[in-house]
C-alpha cells in the first residue's frame, strides 16, 4: 500500500502547530496529498477547484452579517448586556447553563438553526455572559473577558453537538443509517437517535459543572 | 423553482459589494480577496474546474501573504449605541430572531404540509434557502424600521466580514481538502492502520480503538462525517458487530458522538472553533478549543463506557 498520501496529514498538523496561515496549510496539504497519491498537479488543482465550487453552500451563511452588523449599529450588544444587568441572580455560570439546556433541547427538536456563532453568540450570548461576569466579579482583565467569550462559544458548540443527534431527521443520523444499511444492517433513524440521549445527559452534566466551576474561579482571580 | 444557485448569486453580490467598498477604502488586499470570492459565487457554476482551482490558489496566495486586514468603516459610537439601545428596547432582538424562525418554521411547514408539493424549493435544500429568505426579510424589516443611511447595512457587514477575514472561507476549503483526501484513499490507509493496532480478543480495547479512531480521524478531517464511514467499515462493523456481536444501533450512534468529541478539539473544525474566535475578536485563535478540552475528554470517556455497556453488557 502507498502510505505517501498521509504526508498531507503531517503537513496539516505541522502547519497548524507552527501557526502558518491555515488556508495556506490546507491547500498545501491538498496539493501534496493529491500529487503523492499519483495524480498530476493540474488534475489536483482541478479536483480542488471542483470541490471548492461544490461546497459554496457552506459560505453562503455570511449573508446574515449585514443584518447582525446593522442591529449592532443600533445597540444590539448593549441591549443584551442591559437585559442581563437588570436580572436579579443572573450569574455567568447560570446564564450559560441555561443557554446550554436551551441549545440542547432546541437542537434535539430539530431547531439547530436557532443559535450559532454569527447569529447568537457574537451579538447576544457572549455580551450577556460578559455582563453577568462583570456584574458578579467586578471589572475583569482582557484575558478573563476573552476566556468568558470563548466559554460562551464553547457552550454553543457543546449544546449543538450533543443535542442535534436526538433529532432523528438530521444528516449525521442519516449518514449512520446509510453506512449500516449498505453493510446489511438496516436500522431506523429512531433506533439510532435514542442512543444519543445518554451522551447528551453526560454532556450537560459535565459542561454545566465546568461552567459553574469557571465562574467560581473567576471570582477568586478577579480581585 | 428556487435553487442554491439563487443563494450563490445573492452571496456573490454581497461579496462584490464588499470588494468595491474595500477598493474605495484603499484596502487592495481585501478588495482582491472578496472580488475573487465574488467571481467564484457568481460565475463558479459556469467556469471550468481548472479556472475554479485558479481562483482558490489566488485567494490563498492573498491570505497567505497577509493581504487581508481588518477594516473600520464609519459606524456609531458606543455612547450612541447605548442611547439607541435604551430607546429601542427589546424590539431590537426581533429582526435577529426573524432569520432562524423563518428557517425553522418554514422547513417544518414545507415538510409537513401540502406546501412541499408545490416544488417551490430545490429538493432537500429548503432550510438554507429559507435562511436566505429570512435574511432578506430581516434586512428589509430592519431598514424600514431603523431608517439607516443607505450604505449602512453593507458597511456594517464589511466590518464583520473583515473581522473574520480569511477564516470566512476556511470551512469551505476544508470540505475541499476532504474531497482530495477521499480521492487519494487516505481513509482506507487510516482504517487499515487502526485495524492493525487492535489486540485480538479484547472487546473493551476494540471499543477504545474504535472510539479513539473516530475522535482522532475527526480531528484530522475536521468533521465526524468523514471519519464515520472509515471507522465503521474498518472496525465498527467487521469487529464490534460481526465478531463480537454488539448492538449496531449503539455502536453507530455513540461512535458518531465519540467523533463529535474530536470536533471540539481541532482547529480543522474551523466553523465551530476558529471562526468564533475571529468573530469574538479573541487574541488567541485557539481560545475556544482551550475551553472545550475539559468537556470533550471526559465526555469521550463516557462514550466509550456507553458503547461498552450499551452495546455489549446490556445487549447480550
Amino acid at each position: 500500500m502507498n502510505y505517501w498520501p498521509l504526508a498531507g496529514i503531517a503537513i496539516v498538523v505541522l502547519g497548524f502547530a507552527l501557526r502558518f496561515n491555515p488556508l495556506l496549510v490546507v491547500v498545501s496539504a491538498a496539493l501534496a496529498t493529491g500529487v503523492l497519491a499519483g495524480l498530476d498537479l493540474v488534475a489536483v488543482i482541478e479536483a480542488l477547484g471542483k470541490a471548492f465550487n461544490d461546497n459554496r453552500y457552506i459560505s453562503v451563511t455570511w449573508i446574515i452579517l449585514p443584518v447582525i452588523g446593522l442591529l449592532e449599529r443600533y445597540g444590539l450588544q448593549q441591549r443584551a448586556r442591559s437585559l442581563i444587568e437588570g436580572m436579579r441572580g443572573a450569574t455567568m455560570g447560570r446564564l450559560l447553563v441555561a443557554y446550554l439546556a436551551f441549545r440542547q433541547i432546541a437542537s434535539a427538536l430539530g431547531m439547530k438553526d436557532i443559535g450559532g456563532h454569527p447569529q447568537a453568540v457574537r451579538p447576544l450570548v457572549a455580551p450577556m455572559a460578559e455582563a453577568a461576569a462583570v456584574k458578579t466579579h467586578g471589572d475583569l482583565s482582557g484575558d478573563a473577558r476573552d476566556e468568558v467569550k470563548a466559554m460562551a462559544a464553547a457552550t454553543d458548540n457543546v449544546g449543538l453537538f450533543f443535542g442535534e443527534d436526538i433529532f432523528f431527521a438530521i444528516a449525521s443520523i442519516l449518514l449512520i443509517q446509510g453506512v449500516f444499511e449498505a453493510a446489511g444492517y438496516p436500522l431506523t433513524p429512531l433506533e439510532l437517535s435514542v442512543w444519543a440521549i445518554p451522551t447528551a445527559l453526560f454532556a450537560f452534566a459535565i459542561h454545566s459543572w465546568r461552567v459553574l466551576a469557571f465562574d467560581r474561579r473567576l471570582g477568586r482571580g478577579a480581585k | 423553482m428556487i435553487t442554491y444557485e439563487w443563494l450563490y448569486l445573492f452571496a456573490g453580490a454581497a461579496f462584490a459589494v464588499w470588494a468595491a467598498l474595500s477598493a474605495k477604502d484603499g484596502r487592495w488586499g481585501n478588495a482582491a480577496f472578496w472580488a475573487l470570492l465574488a467571481v467564484s459565487f457568481l460565475l463558479g457554476s459556469h467556469l471550468s474546474d481548472l479556472a475554479n482551482g485558479g481562483l482558490v490558489l489566488a485567494m490563498v496566495a492573498i491570505a497567505g501573504l497577509g493581504g487581508l486586514k481588518r477594516s473600520d468603516p464609519p459606524t456609531t459610537s458606543p455612547q450612541a449605541r447605548e442611547a439607541h439601545a435604551a430607546r429601542l428596547g427589546n424590539r431590537l432582538f426581533l429582526p435577529a430572531l426573524v432569520v432562524p424562525l423563518t428557517a425553522v418554521a418554514g422547513t417544518l411547514l414545507y415538510n409537513y404540509t401540502p406546501l412541499g408539493e408545490t416544488g417551490l424549493f430545490e429538493a432537500r435544500r429548503e432550510t438554507l434557502i429559507l435562511f436566505g429568505i429570512g435574511v432578506v426579510a430581516a434586512l428589509a424589516g430592519a431598514c424600514a424600521w431603523l431608517r439607516p443611511p443607505l450604505m449602512a447595512p453593507a458597511e456594517e457587514g464589511r466590518r464583520l466580514i473583515d473581522s473574520i477575514g480569511w477564516a470566512a472561507i476556511l470551512p469551505q476549503m476544508l470540505a475541499a481538502l476532504g474531497a482530495i483526501f477521499a480521492l487519494a484513499g487516505v481513509g482506507d490507509i487510516i482504517g487499515g492502520g487502526a485495524r492493525g493496532v487492535i489486540p485480538e480478543g479484547s472487546v473493551f480495547l476494540t471499543v477504545v480503538v474504535f472510539a479513539a479512531g473516530m475522535a482522532l480521524f475527526t480531528m484530522i478531517m475536521g468533521n465526524a462525517f468523514a471519519a464515520f464511514p472509515v471507522m465503521a467499515t474498518a472496525i465498527g462493523i467487521p469487529l464490534l458487530i460481526e465478531t463480537y456481536g454488539g448492538d449496531p444501533a449503539v455502536i453507530g450512534a455513540v461512535g458518531m458522538l465519540a467523533g463529535f468529541c474530536g470536533t471540539l478539539l481541532t482547529p480543522m473544525a474551523a466553523n465551530f472553533n476558529i471562526v468564533p474566535a475571529a468573530l469574538l475578536e479573541l487574541k488567541d485563535q485557539n481560545a475556544v478549543i482551550r475551553q472545550q478540552v475539559g468537556t470533550a475528554v471526559p465526555l469521550w470517556v463516557c462514550n466509550v463506557i456507553i458503547i461498552y455497556v450499551g452495546a455489549f453488557l446490556l445487549w447480550n
